[in-house]
């Protein structure tokens, strides 16, 4: 690396150097950048840096997880609900590796990650060492930006580089990977934060041009819709989109990560798009006449057919990443830049306006989901229990303030759907990527980065499994995080799927599962489960006013289906409700 | 937009780090790209590496991919020409047998028409080098190959455009701004 490619801020103009060994200088780095707590799990090429972290353990926190992927996925909990870069440690070979699933999540989900791997000996790189394996090659494509560190000089560039990189523009994670004589060897150290990188454009300038033609467009607009994604989120503009929306009347719905931007009561916010969303935003995005998508990326999952997407309609997108132009879906109006400074541009062009005829299409729509879907979900009148419900008497125990961190399959769908969101960054998931296993270690670092926030994760009993080890975890540290496993003994999503479309052959979907009860309290977690409807609302209640952990298995309806469903290949007007 | 299959030279200045190849050619390799040709040197500016790929796709593909190479960190800009926006060529060894130069006049003959030049003699083999279009390089190793050719290498495509980059502009605007 040249330092003519990086623009570095001189933190303290007076600050000297001091003569330090690479794994001291890593710890100094990190508490330069405000790091109090990172995530990560020993092994030879790493060890330097675990002796400095010992040295340094009232100044920063260091979380042993149970597994390198729950080190990666806590970290993102933590920068989910913080707006903070997460930060997770693994030595070189397996334990790099197991870190990548959870760096794959945070790429294809824009979370901030800083993840600083060891590496065997520089002298050894190559040479099929013990534990060696070419993590940057591997991590590359799943990377915004990695580079392997073999002298300790280069050790504060790459790691102010690194957390620049992360949490600027579209934010991303990075690896850092440093071989093990460059974390022993001594030299001057000095930290200057980066400011910028010369080939690297993070936010592209707000077009004014193109914000006044997408205001025009909206003014004229008789049937206009918002859909807005996690941008909103990570750019800090939930203010600015609830006035954007209140001041042009605009029924808005929400991609899976956008929601909690704007509060589920808002009378404006019509609900989830996407595969799984609500009735009514998915037929009405092929009959809006403007289509305003804001800090979202046109997923398959929200589009559906691509071919019937909103052919219609005329389409604005607000988006920071250049490359999500046109990408997907064609646009008539592209307004680049930053959401906050976007939305504040457009705010004052908008006329005050309200759409009732229009609005009154979603409510409308809404009581046909509600009587064919929502009502038999909330209030079933069947006597297995519904995930829909246990959502719901979260909603009530709660009051819709907690952060509900979901894994990935029915569950998750069911709780995006059903849960209240009052606060922004509550609804922490793992949605690009789909990865089974998230939800648990997210959780984690979720309660961590926000103590004073309910966190309550919701999980499916396959997913569960995919991360149990983590309930060491929580017991280890006494995170009073609140796990409630939805059990219905399949892979639900799956089974789902094979029997709606392949004949309801259950290839390996069904789960014989252990006393999970008996697990939570071999790590001494206080754990219930409930069987009966009667025993819910009781056992929900005990749950979030217990100060500790505690888990609660809900055993539900084996065979319940999610819907409303767009199947796949489907287009959204296709939605079925049954 | 065409959606024809056709050649593109995709032309792309970087920092000069390592790892960076990679990360450049994962982006074809993931959509399940063929890459005909790359070649990568300095470039006009000091410190700054050039790409030059060429890749058989449609326009629109181009467009999205050319994006994507933007995307990564160590990227300052990357463009997408057809073969009528870029004047390119390729260039071409042939070691052959010393002798073959004396048996065989006509092997003089071919040197001269083809614009081929000699790099080196010796006792046992002699290298001629060829720039030139592809076909024009084809044209003469279909011809030596009559001959028999020891080793024969080509190079990929290096291109320069008519119309003007403006790399310095980025990075005199990124100087400007911090």
């Amino acid at each position: 690396m040249k330092d003519t490619q990086t623009i570095k801020k001189q933190a303290n103009n007076t600050q000297k150097t001091m003569r330090i060994s690479g794994s001291e200088a890593i710890i100094h780095c990190l508490l330069a950048e405000g790091v109090d707590i990172l995530y990560g799990y020993p092994g030879g090429a790493i060890m330097p840096v675990y002796d400095e972290l010992y040295k340094f353990r009232d100044k920063i926190h260091h979380v042993l997880t149970r597994h390198e992927q729950g080190a990666a996925h806590a970290a993102q909990g933590y920068a989910r609900i913080s707006g903070k870069v997460g930060v997770a440690m693994a030595t070189s070979g397996p334990g790099a590796t197991n870190l990548i699933t959870g760096i794959a999540d945070a790429q294809i989900d824009s979370t901030p990650l800083v993840c600083i791997t060891g590496q065997v000996a520089s002298h050894l790189l190559g040479s099929d060492a013990f534990q060696e394996t070419d993590i940057v090659g591997i991590s590359t494509p799943v990377t915004k930006w990695n580079c392997q560190v073999t002298k300790a000089s280069q050790i504060p560039e790459a790691i102010a580089k690194a957390f620049y990189i992360a949490k600027s523009g579209r934010p991303g994670p990075v690896l850092v990977d440093i071989t093990k004589d460059a974390q022993l060897e001594e030299f001057d150290f000095k930290y200057e934060k980066c400011t910028g990188v010369r080939s690297y454009n993070p936010i592209p300038d707000t077009d004014t041009e193109a914000v006044k033609e997408a205001a025009k467009l909206i003014n004229a607009a008789k049937k206009p819709m918002i859909v807005w994604g996690q941008g909103v989120i990570l750019g800090k503009a939930e203010a600015e989109l609830k006035a954007v929306i209140e001041k042009a009347g605009i029924p808005s719905a929400w991609t899976i990560l956008g929601a909690s931007a704007v509060p589920t009561s808002h009378p404006l916010n019509v609900g989830m798009v996407g595969m799984h969303g609500n009735y009514a935003p998915n037929v009405l995005t092929n009959q809006c006449d403007v289509l305003i998508a804001i800090g979202m990326r046109f997923d398959d999952r929200v589009t559906g057919s691509l071919n019937t997407y909103a052919k219609q309609a005329k389409v604005i997108h607000f988006e920071i990443d250049p490359a999500e132009i046109d990408k997907n879906v064609k646009t008539e109006i592209a307004v680049l830049g930053n959401s906050k400074d976007s939305l504040s541009q457009l705010l004052p062009l908008l006329e005050t306006n309200s759409h009732d005829a229009w609005l009154q299409e979603f409510k409308d729509l809404y009581a046909i989901e509600f009587e064919k879907v929502i009502k038999e979900d909330l209030t079933p009148s069947k006597e297995g229990l519904t995930m829909g419900e246990v959502i719901k008497q979260i909603n009530i125990e709660t009051k819709g303030n907690a952060a509900i961190v979901s894994d990935v399959g029915q569950h998750q769908m069911i709780a995006c759907r059903y849960a209240d969101f009052n606060i922004s960054k509550s609804n922490i998931t793992s949605g690009g990527l789909g990865t089974m296993g998230f939800a648990l270690p997210a959780a984690i670092g979720a309660k961590m980065a926000a103590p004073e926030r309910e966190v309550v994760a919701i999980i499916g009993d396959g997913g569960f499994q995919m991360n149990i080890q983590e309930l060491g975890t929580i017991f280890q540290q006494k995170t009073p995080v609140k796990i409630v496993v939805l059990n219905n003994e399949f892979l639900g999503m799956v089974r789902q799927w094979q029997q709606l479309f392949f004949d309801k052959r259950y290839a390996s979907t069904e789960m014989t599962n252990p006393n999970f009860v008996a697990i939570a309290e071999g790590y001494y977690i206080k754990a219930r489960k409930v069987v009966k409807r009667e025993e819910l609302a009781d056992a929900v209640k005990e749950m979030i006013e217990s100060k500790e952990s505690y888990f609660l298995e809900v055993c539900v309806e084996k065979e319940g289906n999610v819907f409303p469903m767009i199947p796949t290949g489907a287009s959204v007007s296709e939605v079925r409700l049954c | 937009m065409n959606q024809d299959i056709q050649s593109f030279t995709i032309s792309i200045y970087t920092e000069n780090n390592i790892g960076l190849l990679n990360r450049i050619s994962a982006i074809f390799q993931r959509r399940h790209i063929n890459i005909e040709s790359l070649t990568t040197s300095q470039s006009e500016i000091d410190g700054v590496n050039r790409f030059v790929i060429v890749v058989n796709i449609c326009e629109e593909q181009a467009i999205k991919i050319v994006k994507q190479i933007e995307k990564q960190v160590e990227t300052i800009r990357a463009f997408y020409h057809t073969e009528d926006d870029t004047i390119f060529t390729e260039s071409s060894m042939f070691k052959i047998k010393s002798e073959l130069l004396f048996d065989e006049p006509q092997i003089q003959n071919l040197i001269k028409e083809s614009y081929a030049r000699i790099v080196t003699v010796n006792k046992e083999f002699f290298v001629l080098e060829k720039s030139g279009r592809r076909n024009e390089i084809e044209a003469l190793r279909k011809e030596l190959t009559k001959f028999g050719i020891m080793q024969f290498v080509r190079s990929g495509r290096i291109a320069v455009t008519k119309d003007e980059m403006k790399v310095t502009e980025v990075l005199h605007a990124f100087n400007n701004k911090y």
